[in-house]
């Protein structure tokens, strides 16, 4: 099993959830998350006191797969979040040693 | 056509035996028509100094009386909650609370000082300076007793008259507060409050709005405020609110001192939507404000009233065209700065001027404005945290000098009154000579307050004191300062 975990612009949720879906990723956790990588962060202004803001939000997405569908998920993800600019995000990928569903006791691939 | 100040000449004792005499008139119908006719021969000869009760049933107006008393409830409305929301929404989550609460508090403290001895020092005859106490507590003032306007024999009951300049007295002390927000103790805030309507708004007042009023100026040319008698025009108080606010609130934030981090942390508004409701609804109430000075439902009120409206357009647009240039993003709470700068600059002239000549007094006033907030105070680094100083004070001086330019005929506006005469007329207008007497009464107006609060500011800080811990400060003054958070989610 692979455990995803993806950084990508807040506006492409809607298309990566979709894809994934079509792709039969049976769940996900978003989060919202601020960080910094090659994105320049944002200027504020009020009433010409500028604020800098070095941290940009995105969105955080956890997604545990099988290890067949692994490469497609990354290759989906890839696909669907991508702006062609900067600040699109990135893509981790680990190994998941265990997995349980609480509400049954399963384990492993059908737990997921 | 009539132009500046308030009265002060009521039609006491007589009113008051007369006032029962009209009950017992109005019960039979028919002699009314007559009763009028008397009244409006008596308008033609000459002012009616001790009227009988069919006099002075033609006298008042109902719609005047009317537009009065909806006029106060849209200035209160300015204050709370329009002025508490405006200002809310610039200070950080934490401090939200302390503002609406000081904004609150000064509005109730604010009435109760009025009524209790604002109106009589303000309002009554006195010096130049100031009035006397004979009204203290409102003796002598009923339902019965009328207030002077700006027409020959027309008068509002004093009461209608009282409870709108009771709503200017609230507003004022209550918009020093954004000059030091976020860092003041609440109690000598509410003191100061007291000492400073006292010593410097009432006195204001009173220089500026004080006269005998229209029917009696002509045998007492002399019974006037300071201002008044200099010639200066303020139709709704830019010098006597904005002026004297502002720069009570740049004496405030320079002896109390700048916020905690400030320019090394960032202190972004914590709801610019909240500030656009409360400039929305200052810009609502606001009609009332200047409308409403006029004392009466008239054409001139309506002059007020429009020139409020475009005025405030002009500001408004003008101030979002200079951050497209100079920022390159028009922002929303420049476009409210803006809106609240054209509402301060017209207030002066509201009745004065015509509506294009507004137009171009918004224009300036976000101009000069814009410049003061951005450039001017970073220059400084004075840390006036919501700009009371310069939309408020700077917008005042721009509008009270731009009065003197705009109220001139020649360029349609309503020009200058004689009450020295009967029938008052259209005086002669001289608009150089106008100019410096605006300058003059700012002047006097900018020392005065600015002394007071001085005075004020340091005898607190040195007493009592006027700033929180920086402990106080750091965890925001909603929880220290009054036990409670704006926000549980």
């Amino acid at each position: 099993m692979k455990f995803i975990i993806a950084i990508i612009k807040p506006f492409r949720l809607d298309e990566v959830r979709e894809a994934l879906t079509s792709l039969g990723v049976a769940g996900m956790t978003v989060t919202e998350v601020k960080g910094f990588g090659r994105q320049k962060g944002q200027t504020e202004i009020y009433r010409g006191a500028e604020y800098t803001t070095n941290m940009v939000p995105k969105l955080k997405l956890e997604i545990a797969v099988s290890d067949d569908i692994a490469p497609q998920v990354v290759e989906t993800i890839q696909a669907a979040a991508n702006t062609d600019s900067i600040g699109d995000g990135k893509i981790f990928v680990f190994d998941l040693a265990a997995a349980t569903r609480i509400r049954t006791g399963e384990t492993g691939d059908t737990a997921l | 056509m009539k132009p500046l100040h308030k009265i002060g000449a009521v039609v006491g004792t007589t009113a008051l035996s007369v006032f029962t005499a009209a009950q017992a008139w109005a019960a039979t119908a028919a002699p009314a028509a007559e009763v009028v006719e008397e009244a409006v021969t008596a308008v033609a000869e000459g002012p009616i100094k001790a009227p009988t009760a069919e006099q002075m049933a033609g006298m008042v107006d109902k719609g005047d009386t009317t537009w009065m008393l909806v006029s106060a409830v849209l200035v209160l409305m300015m204050s709370i909650p329009g002025l508490a929301l405006f200002y809310g929404g610039l200070v950080r989550t934490k401090n939200m609370l302390s503002v609406l609460m000081q904004v609150l508090t000064i509005v109730s403290v604010a009435a109760l000082v009025w009524v209790s001895w604002g109106y009589s020092l303000a309002f009554t005859s006195g010096s130049p300076y100031i009035g006397g106490l004979s009204k203290a507590f409102l003796a002598g003032v009923d339902g019965t007793t009328f207030a002077a306007t700006f027409s020959n024999n027309v008068y509002i009951p004093e009461l209608a008259f009282v409870v709108f300049q009771m709503t200017f007295a609230c507003i004022t002390p209550a918009l020093i507060v954004g000059a030091f927000a976020e860092r003041v103790k609440f109690t000598p805030l509410i003191i100061f409050t007291v000492l400073w309507l006292t010593l410097a708004y009432f006195p204001v007042a009173h220089m500026v709005w004080y006269w005998a009023g229209p029917d009696f100026l002509p045998d007492a040319p002399t019974d006037t405020g300071l201002l008044w008698g200099m010639g200066a025009l303020d139709f709704a108080g830019g010098t006597v609110v904005h002026i004297n606010a502002g720069i009570a609130g740049l004496v405030g934030c320079l002896v109390i001192g700048k916020r905690l981090g400030y320019r090394t942390e960032n202190m972004p508004p914590h709801s610019l939507v909240m500030t656009m409701i409360g400039a929305s609804l200052l810009w609502v109430g606001w009609f009332g404000f200047n409308a409403g000075s006029n004392l009466e439902a008239n054409g001139v009120t309506a002059v007020a009233f429009i020139n409020t409206f475009v005025a405030t357009a002009a500001a408004t647009v003008a101030w979002a065209v200079i951050e497209q240039i100079v920022h390159k993003k028009p922002s929303l709470l420049g476009a409210a700065t803006g809106a609240v700068a054209g509402l301060v600059a017209i207030t002066p002239a509201s009745g004065l001027a015509a509506p294009m000549t507004s137009i171009l007094l918004g224009f300036a006033a976000s101009i000069v404005c814009f410049f003061f907030v951005t450039t001017v105070k970073n220059k400084l680094g004075y840390d006036d945290s919501l700009d009371v100083f310069g939309v408020h004070c700077v917008g005042g001086i721009i509008g009270a000098i731009g009065t003197g330019i705009v109220a001139d005929p020649a360029l349609g506006g309503q020009g200058f009154f004689d009450y020295t005469v009967f029938p008052a007329g259209v005086g002669e207008y001289d608009m150089a000579a106008q100019v410096i007497t605006q300058i003059k009464a700012v002047g006097i107006t900018i020392l005065w307050s600015g002394l007071v609060s001085a005075v004020l500011f340091y005898a607190l800080k040195f007493t009592i004191g006027l700033r929180p811990s920086e402990e106080v400060e750091q965890a925001g003054l909603d929880i220290s300062e009054h036990g409670e958070r704006a926000y549980n989610y």
